[in-house]
């Protein structure tokens, strides 16, 4: 009734598309490559990778941009779903408006806080200007270009977490709450032994999907500085198309691979960590 | 949590207030550069435009390069279309099995899946696999890429829905002498339906919004997708930004249109898996 050959369609699509390159990876990224030849040459590509400033740059920035777009996007996330569950007025054009930037596309919304962030004549250093104080370059300012991402990353990014939360939240049931209340806690400590621990799944999904798309993330660093100014805000993602473009195929796979070793090393622990953790309902 | 009647107000303007200046403030700087001539877009700043020249905005955009929109349009709705459908159809035909039929092989498969949520896909070895299949730069061969980026999302959204359904319905159309092929498309798609437009829904936003991979696998001004139109836009009119808003503008109207018309399924299937983990 429920023959095998069903998966062939899909299994022969992903076979070929994603896991032999994924495979093809680990040979070619111990290699000099252009399609038409190959040269062996050992962990030398990896050694460039950790030894040229640029490059290794690219990886810590990986980390940084992972670390904290995945940290802001679950406290952020978590207080946007108590407030967007809770009687709050206005509540479904709250939430309209925080998830909208979720389905606009990563380049537009690049492009546009471009615009907003420019030092001389964007909208961000005018307001503050009424104010009296003078902007920094958001964006070409090389200390500051990464974390200019960053904060955009989480804005466009905010709507999913907080999403995420509210499924969560509104599946802890409500007699929970009234017991505690009758036995006297306060708001906070209902939030802090009841809501954070049973919300715990959620977390966990928010966590991990964040920090899969944070350390992967490419179109909107792509968009707001190609990776510059210089390579201060370049990472891992752009890096490989970097190394792609110009035609260094070895290079750029190698840091394909550095991109799958990264994510592994932090998700797998990481979510079977967080898997003990949870509390059942 | 439940505010008491005078908070509840105050909370919520603020909120209010708040999420215009956060989240709708950029929104309306796109739109009002987009009614902008060249020189006042120029400034980048919230000032009315003197004249609104949106029409000859759009025109503008539209027949840059010549009619490169028209054609990236038509390019990003054949990817979406081709890809999606497939997409579909194989993960239920998957998801549907996997559900239905215990095997020792399960767990393998289940590991295969969450490796394509987790692991980045390898660029150039992807591309050169597509050149030696000759896919290489083609809509098919992208689609295809999307098909299998996609594919994991999609198998364990059916998965879980399809071990909801009772097998009693298949038995009996077994019983009545339905193949497996039949039984598959004339009794469990009909059931799969409402999850099944939500799989359509939120692929077709990510494919249509996607831009990396069109980058990375279909290179070319005459292959061009919406979101690239983007990039060759931003070159070609250094300092036309009203014409690169009103393009940003154009290219937001259909996820736009699919969040107002299926707000609630794709609320379904971001969230889906939120609870169990």
């Amino acid at each position: 009734m429920y023959p095998r050959w069903f998966l062939l369609p899909g299994a022969a699509i992903y076979a070929v598309l994603f896991i032999a390159p994924t495979f093809a990876s680990f040979y070619f990224a111990f290699t000099r490559w252009s399609f038409f030849n190959v040269e062996f040459i050992g962990f030398d590509n990896f050694v460039t990778f950790f030894t040229d400033p640029q490059l290794s740059k690219a990886f810590v920035n990986t980390l940084i941009y992972g670390v904290l777009t995945s940290g802001f996007k679950v406290v952020l996330g978590l207080a946007l779903g108590v407030l967007l569950t809770s009687n709050i007025l206005a509540r479904s054009y709250l939430r309209a408006v925080v998830f909208f930037p979720v389905l606009v596309s990563t380049v537009g919304v690049g492009i546009t806080f471009q615009a907003l962030m420019n030092p001389s004549h964007g909208a961000i250093n005018h307001v503050l200007a009424f104010f009296g104080i003078s902007g920094p370059g958001w964006l070409t300012d090389p200390n500051l270009a990464l974390y200019s991402i960053i904060a955009v990353d989480i804005w466009k990014g905010v709507g999913l977490a907080t999403l995420i939360y509210m499924a969560g939240l509104v599946s802890i049931p409500s007699e929970y709450y009234e017991a505690a209340t009758v036995d006297g806690a306060s708001g906070w400590k209902n939030f802090r032994y009841i809501t954070l621990p049973l919300v715990s799944p959620a977390t966990t999904t928010v966590i991990i999907l964040s920090l899969i798309g944070g350390l992967r993330s490419f179109e909107i660093i792509w968009a707001m500085t190609g990776g510059g100014p210089g390579f201060s805000s370049d990472v891992l993602a752009s890096v490989i198309y970097k190394q792609y473009a110009a035609g260094f195929y070895g290079l750029s796979t190698a840091g394909n691979v550095v991109l799958f070793v990264l994510v592994a090393a932090v998700i797998i622990p990481l979510f079977s960590w967080l898997n003990r953790k949870q509390v059942d309902l | 949590m439940n505010f008491r009647p005078i908070s509840r107000h105050v909370v919520g303007i603020v909120a209010v207030i708040a999420s215009a200046l956060v989240f709708l403030v950029p929104f309306a700087f796109i739109a009002v550069q987009a009614l902008k001539t060249s020189p006042e877009a120029a400034g980048l700043d919230f000032a009315w435009p003197t004249n609104i020249v949106l029409f000859q905005n759009i025109a503008q955009v539209f027949q840059a390069n010549d009619y490169m929109l028209i054609l990236a349009f038509w390019n990003s709705a054949v990817l979406t279309v081709v890809s999606v459908s497939i997409m579909v159809v194989v993960a239920a035909m998957i998801g549907w099995v996997l559900a239905r039929r215990p095997s020792r092989w399960n767990p393998w498969i289940s590991f295969l899946i969450l490796a394509g949520l987790i692991v980045p896909p390898a660029i150039v070895p992807t591309a050169w696999v597509m050149q030696s299949l000759g896919i290489f730069n083609t809509i098919i061969g992208l689609a295809l890429v999307e098909v299998a980026y996609g594919m994991a999302f999609c198998v364990l959204l059916f998965r879980a829905f399809v071990s909801t359904i009772p097998k009693e319905l298949d038995e009996a159309a077994a019983i009545d002498g339905a193949g497996p092929i039949r039984l598959f498309f004339r009794i469990g798609f009909p059931l799969l339906r409402s999850v099944i437009v939500t799989a359509i829904v939120v692929q077709a936003v990510a494919v249509f919004n996607d831009f990396a991979n069109p980058l990375y696998f279909l290179p070319g001004a005459e292959n061009a997708t919406v979101q690239l139109t983007l990039f060759n836009f931003q070159s070609q009119f250094q300092t036309s930004w009203n014409l690169l808003f009103t393009n940003i503008l154009l290219i937001t109207i259909p996820p736009l249109l699919m969040y107002v018309f299926f707000n609630r399924k794709i609320v379904e299937g971001m969230t889906a898996g939120a609870i169990k983990g």
